[in-house]
């Protein structure tokens, strides 16, 4: 048998985490920040299909290397299974996943339903976004909605779990417990105005921060200081986005083409000089975690690895984050083997039985 | 949010630009660019007016001072029948100052004289993560973005930290209705709420 892990609720592993005073959510992931460990969270790719094990087998290549993973809203404005459906599968499975809301897709009615559906679900984490432009997915047509903005999708969240009430004033029966975040991008104009957005965020309710890409470190470093003097660390777990570039070509496409990421030369410079420019991203990336992990302030990373998931490990592996520690991996418990012991004969044997024979092994 | 599809090298493409491309000039292109752009061509005067926004609150300042003078008046006709005629003028005035889209509950005076509703997300709360490095929208490439501006224009003003307040969600039944109006309605209210509880205070200090 192996034994039960930390963060793990003895009844199942599906269950919510036993309250603890001061934390907001039931989850994993609060836990692990209001310990003050380095947290490592990253984003699982949507599949385009409705096959639940497609999901699974996504979710399973993070497995102990990881404390959240983001389920993402149709990032990018492109078709993808809901972040709802995610979540419903991962928590099944005892994940802790970040449910996005983007407010691109759905007006405050489905929008609060959703936060509702998922607290009942077991999700903790819920990371409050604008969402990208319909225009730069693969179905321009489409109507925006933006009914909400970050700001007051924060807001109405927080009112929700901490007034137990709708917007409207309605009172829930029971309100939803959460982990509430949202995103920052300290590397768009108007700079300036970047930390203070972020006082903002929190002002409406945010308890956690993920970073868009970071690859400008004393950028990055600039406005962490900022932040320090406005005295937002405190009041707020800073994650950093970080990832590997596949090359200095996908690094320049990325620059031109995907608005609000900011590369600078030196990066591109860098992939162009290398042997093996995939190794190099790999490297580039573990390097930059070095760097941010020693900036006062930053309380994890957010490893984005688009289609690039399995290097998810071996990047948290080598910058030796994690210190040691192991987030919780789905593990194989002593009753589901020994229901799996003896019933295998009947998962795995083809054998086709008629009702003729089951009355006569019966007598 | 990160969404990236390492595609064959090219300039930045956004649908807009992709549809403007696909057909000569003179041809007939019914969705042409995306309906905002279509609307407004130039941003010369909403940018002259993020220019000039500490001139604007002041005037503005006295402008509502003058409009809650009014409140008698407006009472007497009826704040139901002036609407129409006042929203006219606001309607216009506005629109052509600041492209306003008549949400009915203008904030211009927290944003720094830049209409949050011009944004494409229409945006109450600041810039989203996605602004180009030149400053300029990410849905609409040749529109500066609203929110660079807005934090420009409030710089330059008297009370330019509101643009730190969290505003709430847009109230969709408020659209089409004169904001002017509003706001005067409300300032009366007020005044008249203070003034009540002041007599009351009075009453009862006089009583005791």
């Amino acid at each position: 048998m192996i034994g039960r892990q930390r963060d793990e609720n003895p009844d199942g592993i599906h269950l919510p985490l036993a309250p603890l005073p001061g934390h907001t959510s039931r989850g994993r992931l609060e836990r692990v920040l209001r310990r003050g460990e380095f947290a490592v969270t990253t984003e699982l790719n949507p599949p385009d299909s409705a096959d639940p094990e497609d999901v699974y087998n996504r979710a399973k290549i993070f497995d102990g290397w990881v404390d959240a993973i983001n389920a993402v809203d149709a990032s990018g404005a492109n078709c993808h299974m809901s972040s709802v459906g995610i979540c419903a599968l991962l928590t099944r499975m005892g994940y802790a996943p970040i449910m996005q809301i983007a407010c691109r897709d759905k007006n405050r009615i489905a929008i609060q339903g959703d936060v509702l559906g998922g607290a009942a679900m077991g999700v903790a984490n819920m990371l409050c976004l604008t969402g990208d432009g319909v225009q730069a997915g693969d179905q321009p047509g489409a109507k925006p909605v933006f009914d909400l903005d970050c700001m007051s999708l924060l807001e109405t969240c927080r009112i929700m779990r901490d007034n137990g009430k709708f917007l409207s004033g309605r009172k829930l029966t029971t309100p939803p417990q959460l982990f509430l975040g949202a995103a920052i991008n300290p590397f768009a104009p108007p700079i300036d105005f970047r930390p203070h957005r972020l006082g903002k965020k929190i002002a409406s309710g945010a308890q956690f921060v993920q970073s868009q890409y970071c690859f400008d470190v004393p950028m990055f470093r600039t406005y962490m200081q900022k932040v320090r003097d406005l005295g937002y660390t405190e009041k707020c777990f800073i994650l950093v986005g970080v990832g590997p570039l596949a090359s200095a070509k996908t690094a320049k496409w990325i620059r031109t083409n995907v608005p609000g990421i900011h590369i600078p030369d030196s990066v591109i410079k860098r992939l162009e000089g290398a042997q093996d420019q995939k190794k190099e991203g790999k490297q580039l990336c573990i390097d930059i975690i070095n760097e941010v992990k020693e900036i006062s302030g930053v309380s994890g990373v957010h490893v984005m690895a688009y289609r690039q998931e399995e290097y998810v490990a071996e990047i948290v592996d080598e910058s030796g984050v994690l210190k040691g520690r192991q987030p919780w991996k789905r593990e194989i418990r002593r009753d589901d083997q020994m229901v799996a012991d003896r019933l295998e004969s009947i998962l795995h044997d083809d054998i086709t039985e008629t009702q003729v024979d089951m009355v006569k092994t019966a007598h | 949010m990160s969404e990236t599809i390492p595609a064959k090298d090219g300039p930045a493409v956004t649908q807009a630009t992709l549809v403007k491309k696909a057909a000569p000039k003179s041809d007939y292109k019914p969705a042409d660019v995306s309906p905002q752009r279509r609307v407004q061509r130039s941003f010369a005067i909403r940018l002259w007016s993020v220019r000039h926004s500490r001139l604007l609150e002041w005037f503005y300042a006295r402008f509502a001072d003058m409009f809650l003078l009014l409140h008698p008046l407006w009472k007497g006709i009826g704040y139901g029948r002036v609407e129409g005629p006042i929203k006219f003028v606001e309607k216009r005035v506005k629109g052509f100052m600041f492209d306003c889209r008549m949400c009915g509950q203008c904030i211009l005076s927290s944003t720094g004289m830049s209409c949050p509703m011009n944004c494409p997300k229409q945006l109450r709360n600041g810039p989203c993560g996605g602004v180009r490095a030149n400053g300029n929208c990410e849905v609409e490439p040749d529109m500066p973005c609203v929110w660079v501006k807005a934090w420009e224009g409030s710089q330059n003003m008297v009370h330019g930290d509101r643009i730190l307040t969290v505003q709430k969600p847009v109230d969709q039944s408020l659209r089409e209705t004169s904001a002017w109006l509003r706001v005067t309605a409300q300032a009366a209210a007020a005044r008249e709420a203070a003034a009540a509880a002041k007599n009351g205070a009075a009453n009862t200090g006089a009583s005791a």
